[in-house]
């Protein structure tokens, strides 16, 4: 399928423009949720839409209902801050609720929130290994061993045609990948920052790309060591 | 600076002939005496106007001692009672212009040995002179309209301003009816509350319906209140059209085919200013001329993305006259005057009359002689408009302004000021916001969505009522939850709101100026483009600074930069509608432009008054339709935008459009047989809400209102947050609004911007409104004359149409798979 790609010899589909779909584990994949990042902003002063986490739940629901999974793991920084789980409130809390009952719900722990207790369900791991590949919140320098993480919310930005095109994106090299940011109010990090680059921990010889999901599948660009695209 | 103070045109009152009336005290007469010269008659007649407590208005063009005239009866009053306290309030849409204000004034109030204290403020000003100023604020204070909300949203703001008996709103023209308008309004109105016996004075230059103008100074809208004084009028302007050995090229906007008269031009006088339409053409012209400039005068150029010590630099140069010429664009359209500029050139079309009056003021201060000015079109259509403009300057004629209700963000950022300053009673601050004109039509219900907006977001889901910033008194008065919201106001308040920049500065931390994110994005390491007239090369791109170095190669790159068009007035617009039918008429025009229009009526037709002309025909393959309504970039784009979707549902398969301020191309695969239902009214309301709500334009707009109106913070305490964190935000901020609450207050504020300024869409329904009835729909074998201006566009600035991002990154992608084969 247009959508599939090969990671640490297992075969993912890239659903949506921020998630990915493991087949042989029947896994939906997410990252970098940001839940009730509104109301961390609200309680200084801003007072941004409060229907962020609603939004980022109401698309994980739309695809349960393509994919059917029969768990959904996120890759941590799920609630913006420590506190945004018990500022979790209705309508998105019942819809958290019904999410975690009808799959198994993993939630990786990351450095927004530490301390998740989980009292919306699901279980909680610092990090997790399925099938040789470990799932964390942030990549690890010098893991030889698959990694798919999240953490720096990488965006591809570039000038086509004259045209801005800036969307959400993979990094994806031999042995990492890295997620973007599911959320609905999570910004992006440019793909071509140094930080990006530095958690790909690329060897001699190995190149890291970007998947950007399009309507019929993902476009890739080469992102070459110096930190530009490849056109 | 005596020089500088002549030509502000206080010595020209010799030549009125007006006896001086002895209204004025012994101590300024004396030195109006000891100069020779004598008040003028607009000025005596704002000192009358004071004197009977009355309003004023005072139209005048550039050089007949406006300044003077509006602070000659604040001096009056201010030697006829003494007082202490803040006597009259000066405000500048400017920053430079204030302290240059101050200098003027500073002058005969020391030489009359006058115990008066004049001070600047604005957000140059360091903290602890603006803290002093509140507590012990000079008699004239000089200040900008940001800078006067954020006085006001002081706690002792009703003791500092109780004893104001004037305020003086300079070049009211420049910005009345857009949002620093808004604000300043609704300043003047608190103003008035707090000091009820207050007068307002504005000053303007010339301008089609001074009506507008008093109207939008008086409280309550009252024109009655304000008197209405006009200076004499300036003498004719010696104005010129250039046309090198009679040629004006078919395309182009710059007017680069006369640089060699413009050398000759300026060795002729002693200093030009060369006005261009954009920051872009202006660094095109200035390399241009340096190109050719044999006999190496000294060229500066001036706008708005210089650093400002680059900015200080060559205004510096201008006011020492060691420049012959200074290649500009807008960002001279006001401010500074230098006595000695002689002549003033329009690249390009004038695009308004008003704004080329302005501009022509630029040149020769003094009054009874006429200034020297030029205009070089840069194409042909533009040659028709530069005659529309000529006509209309000997006539006399301004283009219209349009005045427009209020903006909700605008009043946000003003109501949580005033909560700033103290409780409020809601009804009572309603009449108050109500007195000024933008906000007349303001209704209750809309009163309390915008305290909502600001106390909680004003969502229909209720999350945040625990984190109110504005709460309700036992006595039913709002005020401020917490004194850290009135601190995070005063560092976000602000009308303007810049595109994310870049800095581009030498290593050595030297600041050249900005350019937009998205023109960086196009540079890496090692590419070459112009800025400040130099070849520069760029080293590194960190965060947000452009490191540059000066380029070893010749740069082809010049920025460009959004927001930059200057419309085509719907004044001069309609001028050169009435020249194309005005057959006779096209004898004064130069042969090329002459037989140009008798071709087209040969091999096409000319519309006749009240037509509009829509041509198809084949070519290269493809089908081209191209329609003359002559409404202006923004409403032509809109309607290219618009015509392409309906084309699309249609099956006529389109590929594209081109717009000019004059005319707009379509092509397709499939050939327009009927244009009619293409032009149709209901477009606006089948495809145009669908159309912008998709574009970037409503995101741009939202960006501009959340960031005004203080949903998004444009600043932390000791942090300034980038450009581009605050789009993110509000780009994905806008995206949940529009899912979850279509209707709130802010996505209104932004369609109401959407409309107005981006997509021009008043233009675009007059446009429609008129295809119904009058359309000429020509077919043809061939491209016709008319239409060969707008077609040599095509593969510049034409567009892509549809939602191509997916289409770009597709065929971007087989490249980098290309290079990616191992």
């Amino acid at each position: 399928m247009a959508q599939d790609f090969e990671f640490g010899g297992e075969t993912f589909e890239v659903a949506g423009e921020a998630a990915i779909y493991w087949r042989a584990q029947d896994a939906l994949l997410v990252s970098d949720l940001h839940l009730e990042k509104a109301s961390a902003f609200a309680l200084y002063g801003q007072m941004l839409p409060p229907y962020d986490s609603v939004s980022t739940l109401q698309d994980i629901a739309a695809l349960c209902s393509t994919y059917s999974p029969a768990r959904i793991i996120s890759l941590g920084d799920n609630f913006h801050d420590d506190d945004g789980e018990h500022r979790l409130a209705e309508p998105a809390a019942a819809l958290l609720v019904d999410l975690a009952r009808e799959t198994e719900w993993i939630w990786i722990t990351g450095n927004h929130d530490r301390a998740v207790a989980g009292i919306w369900g699901g279980k909680a791991f610092d990090e997790l290994i399925l099938s040789g590949i470990t799932l964390r919140h942030e990549a690890l320098s010098g893991d030889p061993n698959p990694e798919i993480s999240g953490h720096f919310h990488p965006k591809f930005r570039q000038v086509l045609r004259g045209r801005m095109v800036s969307r959400r994106c993979f990094v994806k090299t031999p042995r990492k990948m890295i997620m973007p940011a599911f959320g609905a109010l999570t910004g992006g990090l440019d793909v071509q920052d140094m930080a990006i680059l530095k958690a790909c921990d690329l060897v001699s010889g190995e190149v890291a790309e970007a998947l950007v999901a399009t309507q019929t599948g993902y476009a890739r660009f080469a992102l070459n060591r110096a930190g530009t695209c490849a056109k | 600076m005596t020089r500088n103070w002549q030509h502000q045109g206080w010595n020209a009152g010799k030549l009125s002939g007006i006896k001086p009336v002895v209204i004025l005290p012994p101590i300024i007469l004396d030195w109006f005496a000891a100069r020779g010269w004598q008040p003028r008659r607009h000025q005596l007649e704002m000192l009358d106007a004071a004197r009977d407590g009355r309003h004023a208005l005072l139209v005048a063009a550039t050089g007949a001692g406006k300044t003077l005239a509006g602070f000659l009866p604040s001096l009056n009053d201010l030697i006829a009672h003494p007082s202490d306290g803040l006597h009259t309030l000066y405000i500048s849409p400017l920053k430079a212009l204030a302290t240059d204000v101050r200098r003027n004034l500073l002058i005969p109030i020391e030489e009359m040995g006058l115990p008066i204290r004049v001070e600047a403020r604005t957000g140059d000003t360091p903290s602890d002179r603006k803290a002093r100023q509140r507590v012990k604020p000079p008699q004239i204070l000089l200040t900008t309209p940001e800078s006067l909300s954020l006085l006001l949203s002081h706690e002792d703001s009703a003791y500092m301003f109780a004893a104001l008996k004037r305020v003086i709103v300079d070049e009211v023209h420049a910005f009345a009816n857009g949002k620093r308008g808004d604000l300043l309004s609704l300043s003047l109105a608190r103003l008035q509350m707090l000091a009820p016996e207050l007068q307002r004075v504005a000053l303007s230059a010339t301008v089609a319906d001074p009506g507008d103008y008093r109207a939008w100074l008086a409280p309550n809208g009252d024109i009655d209140q304000v008197r209405l004084v006009e200076g004499a009028a300036a003498a004719e302007p010696d104005l010129t059209i250039l046309l090198p050995e009679g040629r004006v090229p078919w395309a182009g906007h710059s007017g680069q085919h006369a640089i060699p008269q413009l050398i000759e031009e300026i060795g002729r006088n002693t200093i030009t200013l060369i006005f261009c339409n954009t920051r872009f053409l202006a660094e095109f012209i200035f390399q241009k001329l340096w190109d050719a400039n044999e006999p190496k005068y000294a060229i500066g150029i001036h706008h708005g993305s210089l650093s400002v010590e680059a900015r200080r630099k060559v205004e510096g140069a201008m006011a020492e006259g060691k420049l012959r010429a200074l290649v500009c664009t807008s960002s001279l359209d006001l401010g500074v005057d230098w006595g000695n500029v002689d002549c003033v050139i329009q690249m390009g079309a004038p695009k308004g009359s008003s704004r080329l009056l302005q501009r022509i003021g630029r040149s020769n201060h003094r009054m009874d002689e006429p200034s020297k000015a030029i205009l070089v079109p840069g194409n042909r259509f533009e040659y028709l408009e530069a005659q529309a403009a000529y006509d209309a300057v000997a006539e006399g004629v301004r283009d219209g302004e349009s005045f427009r209700p209020g903006s909700y963000d605008v009043l946000a950022q003003h109501v949580m000021g005033i909560a700033c300053a103290g409780p409020f009673d809601e009804a009572e601050l309603l009449a108050e916001v109500q007195s000024a004109l933008p906000y007349s039509a303001l209704d209750a219900a809309t009163f309390a969505r915008v305290i909502a907006f600001i106390a909680t977001g004003g969502y229909a889901l209720k999350a945040y009522d625990r984190f109110k910033k504005l709460v309700k008194d036992p006595d039913n008065r709002w005020r401020l939850a917490h004194p850290q919201f009135a601190a995070q106001h005063r560092l976000n308040a602000g009308i303007i709101v810049d595109a994310p920049m870049l800095e581009i500065r030498f290593r050595n931390g030297r600041k050249l100026g900005k350019v937009e994110e998205n023109f960086a994005a196009t540079l890496s390491p090692g590419n070459c483009f112009t800025f400040a007239g130099m070849a520069l090369e760029v080293e590194s791109i960190k965060d947000l600074d452009l490191i540059v170095r000066a380029a070893t190669k010749p740069a082809t790159n010049i920025p460009s930069y959004m927001g930059a068009r200057l419309p085509l007035t719907t004044h001069l617009a309609g001028r050169v509608r009435q020249m194309l039918t005005d057959r006779p008429g096209w004898a004064r025009f130069p042969d090329e432009v002459r037989e140009w229009l008798e071709m087209q009526a040969y091999r096409s037709q000319m519309p006749k008054a009240g037509q509009l002309l829509v041509e198809t025909f084949p070519h290269d393959k493809r089908h081209y339709m191209v329609a003359y309504p002559f409404e202006g970039w923004n409403a032509h784009q809109s309607l290219g935008m618009l015509i392409t979707r309906r084309m699309e549902s249609r099956g006529l398969m389109p590929m594209g459009f081109v717009a000019s301020d004059y005319a707009l191309g379509v092509w397709s695969l499939k050939p327009i047989t009927d244009p009619q239902p293409l032009f149709s009214a209901d477009i606006l309301a089948d495809e145009f809400v669908d159309w912008v709500e998709s574009s970037y334009l409503l995101k741009r707009a939202f960006r501009e209102v959340a960031v005004i109106s203080g949903l998004v913070e444009r600043q932390h305490p000791g942090k300034r947050k980038t450009g581009r964190q605050v789009t993110f935000s509000t780009d994905l901020i806008y995206d949940v609004l529009r899912k979850y609450e279509p209707d709130h207050l802010l996505l209104q504020a932004a369609w109401a911007d959407a409309r107005a300024r981006l997509t021009d869409v008043g233009r675009l329904g007059d446009l429609l409104d008129r295809a119904a009835d009058t359309m000429l729909h020509v077919d043809l074998q061939r491209v016709s004359p008319l239409a060969v201006p707008l077609l040599v566009m095509i593969g510049r600035e034409s567009v892509a149409q549809g939602s191509v991002d997916d289409a770009l990154l597709m065929e971007a992608e087989t490249l980098a798979g290309v290079a990616m084969t191992p």
